[in-house]
């Protein structure tokens, strides 16, 4: 009994002192960051918010903020699920004078919350995820894909494996292998490989991998040895990658012929298949390894998270996230007023216009991490070319490609075709954009 | 003393019958219906109302449904994600395909559907029984979601497969989709919970409720006495499936805003499982109960510190909230088997005795 009276005294205890304990309201250009340490996907999700927050650190630090405004960093862990994840972005939203621009790294999370964030005038940053058709900045006014989209990929995938062979009529009569993550985010590249199939004539086998079961992937690379594809692409998250991966290995697949997407080629996909993993081929947007200039400016720091995976894939991959929206909130302050806080509102209007030349980028000693984009009100997808080839040496990743860019030909109408066809679902008249 | 019972008599039969006969009872019932109803729209921040009050209002139905499966009828399910799947993805479908019925008969109708399909996976349970039929919802699970993921028809074709809910009013307000006011997507999920729990309460006093429970007790001789096995399991069947879809359909439209199969996965069912049992099986405010406690709970013990001024890495709490949560699980489940209704039962017979127990 006394126990029970004990706990029941805590809880309300605790319940009363919640209610009095206001937090402090400081003043700050607010980040929410919605951020899965823990759950399935925590190998990619540890990196990428610790690069994300470490910018925002190192821009406190180092530049005292922006123009003296400086950012406030509020994480809330979701695990990845997309109830959690809205749950967290609806307690986060309104703290701090409001969120500058949020960036959930989950396809399910950004798709729930795209018409919240829109209502609520807060933009999202879906750096290479989410929705694809979002690049359509007439519907989608609040939500942005630089520096490319899944399709842009797709497109770019392609074009690589043409230029390997010899150009894109050498793609006739070949036949390939499309491993993918049974889910929305890893359908979403096969409307473009079917166009792309017809256009050039190959064709391609799809075999998709379970949400549940990642790991269990025996019968399909039994029939890749069988049907002995020219080249697999993958669209793969998680632990699938690294099973994927271990398993083209064992059956002797010719690794430079294996490619993965920008989401299945980081370090924790590679170091498990051990020296079979050489010569595996990801796609990517950023740099990475730690050679580069921002990277001596965080020597020695205090504050930086230490799980040892700076320079890593998608820890950079973390941090150009951040300098994209640093340097629009840097935009935004240059039109509504130096030193003040802007509004998401204001920080929408940045993104669009944001034009991020070659030597801005060096100039934030940020050369080779982040590629130069150029946003305008109709793409949010940025005008720039979409992906660059890395290889794995076994220790580290080396960039073998040159920027490979996507056929926009081919991505842009299937865009504006998605787009309207939600404009339609959703009562929405396009932005005149013109 | 606070909570007496004596001296109240019942002079009509329809005074005897009715769903809360102990006048107390009934007022308490009413003032938090109002309460809701009227207070909390009034009162409750945002925050409160549109992610905490609506989704736990919504796995409310979803536990509802799962008890009168599992809780009356004694039929263990692990199919709950995939009969709320079913009502999301055939909410969508017939909103989107027939735009001129009304939301509030879209919901219901995506409900029959999924009770159509609960009927289906519910016929093994004729022969099999215990875990062995846990097993056999578990197909369920996995095969529906595979099936509305694998065909494009679910969604339209949509090439993204996570269709946005659509934009639908009631009495010209907005309630799905994202630009819904929060009062009025709250209220419309408000609406459902009180009917559907008002059903589910008389449902389990009535003949039908009382050959589940006959059913779930000893069947043989349930059989002995007169009920037949197959209308009355698959009757079970069918109505949890229907509150399920109903709950699922409110989740993809009111709450998340888009279609999406990863919210209805195996963790779904097994939440909605662990609902009806930490809440009370067999009973009606052991799903509410139950249903607070599972979603809240986590999202209490994760910004607990950050209202005391404490900052803890993110990671960290999570990892504090999955060993508290476990902890209390247990510990409510060692206190009180029967769950937190019990709990509630035990708490108005002490007030009854109160201030002279003996």
């Amino acid at each position: 009994m006394l126990t029970k009276k004990l706990v029941m005294a805590g809880v309300a205890a605790a319940i009363a002192a919640g209610a009095i304990g206001v937090a402090q309201a400081e003043e700050g250009q607010f980040i929410p960051a919605l951020t899965y340490r823990t759950g399935p996907f925590a190998p990619g999700g540890i990196p990428t918010a610790n690069g994300y927050v470490d910018y925002f650190h190192l821009i406190n630090e180092r530049d005292g903020g922006v123009n003296g405004v400086k950012f406030i960093v509020e994480e809330c862990e979701y695990g990845y699920k997309t109830d959690r994840g809205v749950e967290c972005y609806d307690r986060l939203k309104d703290k701090h004078g409001g969120a500058t621009a949020v960036s959930p790294y989950s396809t399910g999370t950004t798709y729930a919350l795209i018409d919240k964030a829109t209502a609520d005038k807060i933009p999202i940053l879906s750096m290479g995820y989410g929705r694809t058709s979002a690049a359509d900045g007439r519907v989608f006014p609040y939500v942005f894909n630089f520096p490319a989209t899944y399709w842009s990929q797709a497109t770019a995938v392609i074009q690589y494996i043409a230029n390997e062979m010899g150009g894109l009529e050498a793609l006739k009569g070949q036949r390939f292998a499309f491993i993918f993550l049974d889910h929305p985010y890893g359908k979403e590249p096969i409307p473009t490989f079917d166009i792309l199939a017809e256009k050039f004539g190959f064709t391609y086998d799809k075999y998709p991998v379970p949400f549940a079961t990642g790991t269990e992937q025996k019968s399909v690379w039994l029939q890749i040895r069988r049907t002995k594809p020219a080249y697999i692409i993958m669209w793969g998250w998680g632990v699938m990658n690294a099973t994927a991966v271990k398993e083209a290995a064992n059956i002797k697949f010719d690794m430079s012929k294996f490619i993965g997407n920008w989401w299945s080629a980081s370090e924790q996909d590679v170091l498990p298949a051990g020296d079979g993993a050489i010569g595996y081929k990801g796609a990517t947007f950023n740099g990475a390894g730690t050679d580069y200039k921002v990277f001596e400016d965080m020597e020695g720091m205090s504050g930086l998270s230490d799980d040892g995976d700076r320079g890593t894939v998608l820890y950079n991959r973390g941090m150009v996230n951040a300098a994209y929206i640093v340097e629009a909130v840097r935009l935004a302050q240059e039109k509504y007023g130096k030193g003040k806080r802007v509004t998401g509102e204001q920080v929408r209007w940045a993104f669009e216009n944001l034009d991020l030349t070659a030597e801005d980028i060096e100039g934030l000693g940020l050369t080779g991490l982040m590629p130069p984009t150029k946003v305008t009100c109709l793409n949010h997808e940025g005008t720039n070319p979409a992906i660059l080839i890395q290889q794995w040496n076994g220790k580290g990743w080396d960039i073998i490609t040159d920027w490979i860019p996507a056929m926009s030909d081919v991505v842009r109408p299937l865009i504006e075709q998605d787009a309207a066809q939600y404009a339609k679902d959703n009562n929405i008249t396009p932005r005149d954009c013109s | 003393m606070l909570y007496r019972e004596a001296g109240q008599f019942k002079t009509s039969y329809s005074a005897d019958q009715a769903m809360l006969t102990i006048p107390l009872d009934r007022w308490f019932v009413f003032a938090l219906a109002a309460f809701a109803i009227v207070g909390v729209p009034l009162l409750a921040s945002e925050y409160l109302m549109v992610s905490i009050l609506l989704p736990v209002l919504i796995l409310s139905i979803a536990a509802l449904g799962l008890n009168i499966l599992t809780g009356y009828c004694g039929q263990l399910s692990l199919g709950t994600g995939a009969f709320m799947a079913a009502g999301a993805y055939l909410a969508y479908k017939i909103a989107t395909n027939i735009t001129w019925l009304p939301i509030w008969v879209v919901i219901p109708l995506a409900g029959l559907c999924a009770a159509a399909i609960g009927i289906a996976f519910g016929l093994p349970s004729l022969r099999i029984k215990g875990f062995y039929l846990a097993v056999a919802t578990l197909a369920a699970q996995f095969f529906l979601l595979w099936l509305f993921v694998k065909v494009p028809w679910f969604v339209n074709d949509s090439i993204s497969g996570v269709p946005p809910a659509p934009p639908r009013t009631v009495f010209g307000f907005q309630v799905t989709g994202a630009a819904a006011g929060d009062e009025a997507k709250y209220l419309f999920v408000l609406a459902f919970v009180i009917v559907l729990a008002w059903i589910a309460r008389n449902l389990a006093r009535s003949r039908i409720g009382r050959s589940w429970m006959a059913i779930r007790d000893m069947d043989i001789a349930a059989e002995l006495v007169g009920i037949r096995p197959l209308p009355t399991k698959l009757s079970a069947f069918a109505i949890s499936s229907f509150y399920c879809g109903v709950a699922g359909a409110l989740w993809a439209m009111c709450y998340i805003n888009s279609v999406e199969p990863t919210a209805f996965d195996i963790n779904r069912s097994f939440q909605v499982l662990f609902m009806v049992i930490v809440g009370g099986l067999g009973s009606v405010l052991g799903s509410f109960l139950g249903a607070a406690f599972i979603f809240l709970l986590p999202i209490f013990l994760n910004s607990a510190p950050g209202w005391f001024g404490y900052s803890v890495a993110s990671d960290t709490i999570t990892h504090i909230e999955f060993m508290l949560f476990g902890v209390l699980i247990i510990f409510f489940l060692i206190v009180e088997p029967h769950g937190l209704a019990r709990l509630w039962q035990i708490a108005k017979e002490k007030l009854r005795l109160w201030p002279f127990p003996y």
